[in-house]
């Protein structure tokens, strides 16, 4: 267990090296830092002595190794839009992303597991016939475009819910202010939240119903009606507790894909989360905006990637002992 | 070395006419979801192919719009035109004509993006199945790790990366060129997955072995004898990533870091006409929306019954 947590480490940590050399080519050699900064008077020789004084014009492997140094540091440089620190920026907006992506988790996890046991329980109902080709669909219709026709609905049309922004903040510390203390911030985050989740939820949904139609053939659930066991307790007790192993692998793996996926509806909701400041710089050419986020996220997939795989082999016996991770 | 190719060639043209002859077919015919999917799919590329010819205007003919026509509701509405079948956008754009040819550029740009895709796939795949050792090793741990970033992730970063290297004035011609790119790194891994293991039970066969022994070159090895061995699985893949690949391209154009305005993809339509819900102006998204997601879905759905009437093995 122990070689595998090192030989898991070391491969992340070279995942990590990787993506920071891209962050790296990208920082230096998307346009000449120096003019970034400097204004149209500043003479040629003033431009040197700025590039010798940042460190310009040493060997590149030197500049890279000072910008891993940088990194490793939580130094990510300063934003050419708003000349700010970018990790003041990125921590600003964190709050607003972390919010939507636990609570389109959540939403996608309990309704999409709720919907695979009546699925699995009534595999010839209509209800479900009727689930199934709704998933189909959802699966298949771009996020972006189920945002716009729920913001159709229940915006321009109902006039229920806001269509765009965060709202009824409350300050919790400092730097964190939450909407879900008040029915306003609720109200913002429903639109997103349902948005970001109903890919999931049909995933899960899918997940659960298969797994749990096989697991109600089993053996020992037929011994459990034998025995006459109340059937909510055989369901809900014996049958679901088998069916959500490998749902908690999948949800871990979702988690990043939640994130990634944020950007695209904090763009449709103007959700002014990490997602839209990423977005803002990709279109503004903000370099280290840019590359701090793909620093950012990348770190994010690396640990809940490694989490999966040995929380995997922790809990099923039958992996140990295998070589390959 | 003629004979084997030949051989080869016969044994895959007979597994295609076998498979067309029987289940294919039949069960094409039977499938009546698929038929009218197909039936959709045919109309929307043919209408789109031939945009210049089928569209009732050029929408990017300044010339030929007229404010005065602007914003006009679809015919069926009170107040709109004949003239105008699905009404007009804020410029006195048809449209018709603007949805069309925004089919068309999406279609092409995908369609690009794959075989780039499955090009870079291929010839990876290929060369880490037949050297093995440390060229494998370092092709497929590249391909794990990107395997555990989605995908849409992958075609943002790498436009990002793109849009930062280029100039700012080349930005909205090379467009084209940075999402055919995006869409080729972002999707390569299936193919060469996939490529990678049957050349590792290709290679092993006979007339790999008599071709070593001619000692013809790796290169034409693997390019005039595995490569067509390995080609069926591929073709599969290619039909499902195409709606992959549309669905990339329209949420990057959406996001606004694809196509620009100037010519506009179906996401680019979106992103423009959403603006327009809030005043009441819905067919300015809605038709846009609505042909991509009839693309989509048919694409998809087409897609999935390839998958299973043709390869089992991928179920």
């Amino acid at each position: 267990m122990i070689a595998l947590v090192v030989r898991r480490l070391l491969q992340s940590l070279v995942v990590m090296l990787v993506v920071t050399l891209i962050a790296f080519i990208m920082f230096r050699y998307a346009g000449d830092p120096v003019n970034q900064m400097v204004g149209v008077e500043t003479t040629e020789a003033e431009r040197q002595a700025l590039r010798e004084s940042l460190g310009l014009d040493q060997p590149t492997l030197v500049q890279f190794v000072r910008y891993v140094g940088r990194v490793a540091s939580l130094n990510f440089g300063v934003s050419f839009q708003f000349r700010r620190p970018v990790m003041e920026l990125l921590a600003e907006r964190l709050p607003a992303t972390l919010e939507l992506a636990l609570v389109a988790a959540m939403l996608s996890l309990v309704s999409g597991i709720l919907l695979g046991v009546y699925c699995a329980l009534n595999p010839r109902g209509r209800i479900s016939a009727a689930l199934q080709a709704v998933s189909l669909v959802g699966v298949s219709l771009p996020t972006f475009l189920i945002g716009i026709l729920l913001i159709y609905v229940f915006s321009v049309a109902l006039g229920w819910l806001p269509s765009f922004g965060r709202s009824g903040l409350v300050p919790v510390t400092k730097h964190w202010s939450t909407g879900l203390l008040t029915l306003q911030g609720w109200k913002s985050l429903l639109l997103p939240a349902v948005t970001l989740g109903l890919f999931q939820m049909t995933l899960i949904m899918r997940l659960v119903r298969s797994e749990m139609l096989e697991v109600l053939r089993a053996d020992f659930i037929r011994f459990g009606v034998a025995r006459g066991l109340p059937q909510r307790r055989i369901y809900f007790r014996h049958a679901l507790k088998n069916t959500l192993v490998p749902v908690i692998t999948v949800v871990g793996l979702q988690l990043g894909s939640i994130i990634a996926f944020s950007i695209i509806t904090e763009t449709v909701f103007q959700w002014p989360g990490m997602g839209l400041l990423f977005l803002q710089s990709v279109q503004n050419v903000d370099v280290p905006i840019m590359s701090t986020y793909l620093l950012l996220i990348a770190f994010m997939f690396v640990m809940i990637n490694m989490v999966v795989d040995l929380l995997y082999n922790a809990v099923d016996p039958r992996l140990k002992g295998s070589s390959r991770v | 070395m003629t004979r084997t190719t030949n051989e080869a060639e016969a044994h895959g043209r007979s597994v295609w006419a076998g498979v067309w002859q029987s289940d294919l077919c039949i069960d094409f015919r039977a499938n009546r979801l698929v038929l009218v999917a197909t039936l959709l799919l045919a109309i929307l590329l043919t209408a789109s192919l031939l945009a210049p010819w089928v569209a009732p205007t050029d929408p990017f003919d300044a010339m030929s719009l007229d404010v005065m026509h602007s914003n006009l509701p679809p015919a069926w509405q009170q107040g709109g035109s004949t003239e105008f079948l699905l009404g007009t956008d804020d410029q006195g754009r048809d449209m018709l004509s603007a949805v069309l040819y925004g089919l068309r550029t999406s279609i092409v740009i995908s369609a690009l993006g794959v075989l780039l895709a499955a090009a870079i796939g291929i010839s990876l795949g290929i060369v880490a199945g037949y050297f093995g050792g440390f060229v494998d090793t370092l092709i497929m741990r590249t391909a794990d790790v990107q395997l555990s970033f989605p995908a849409i992730l992958i075609a943002l970063l790498v436009d990002g990366i793109l849009h930062s290297m280029l100039p700012a004035l080349k930005r909205d011609d090379s467009a084209a060129m940075v999402i055919v790119i995006s869409i080729g790194l972002s999707f390569w891994v299936q193919y060469a997955r996939t490529v990678r293991s049957s050349t590792m039970v290709e290679k092993k066969k006979d007339y790999v072995s008599a071709a070593r022994l001619f000692a013809l070159p790796s290169r034409t090895i693997m390019v005039r004898h595995i490569l067509p061995n390995v080609m069926s699985p591929v073709l599969v893949i290619l039909t499902i990533n195409f709606g992959l690949a549309i669905i990339t391209e329209a949420t990057l154009s959406y996001l606004g870091v694809g196509l620009p305005p100037m010519r506009p993809s179906l996401g680019t339509l979106i992103r423009i006409g959403q603006e327009y819900l809030f005043s009441g102006e819905w067919w300015i998204v809605a038709f846009p929306g609505f042909a991509l997601a009839i693309l989509v879905l048919t694409l998809n759905l087409l897609g999935d019954w390839l998958r299973d009437a043709l390869n089992p093995k991928l179920r």
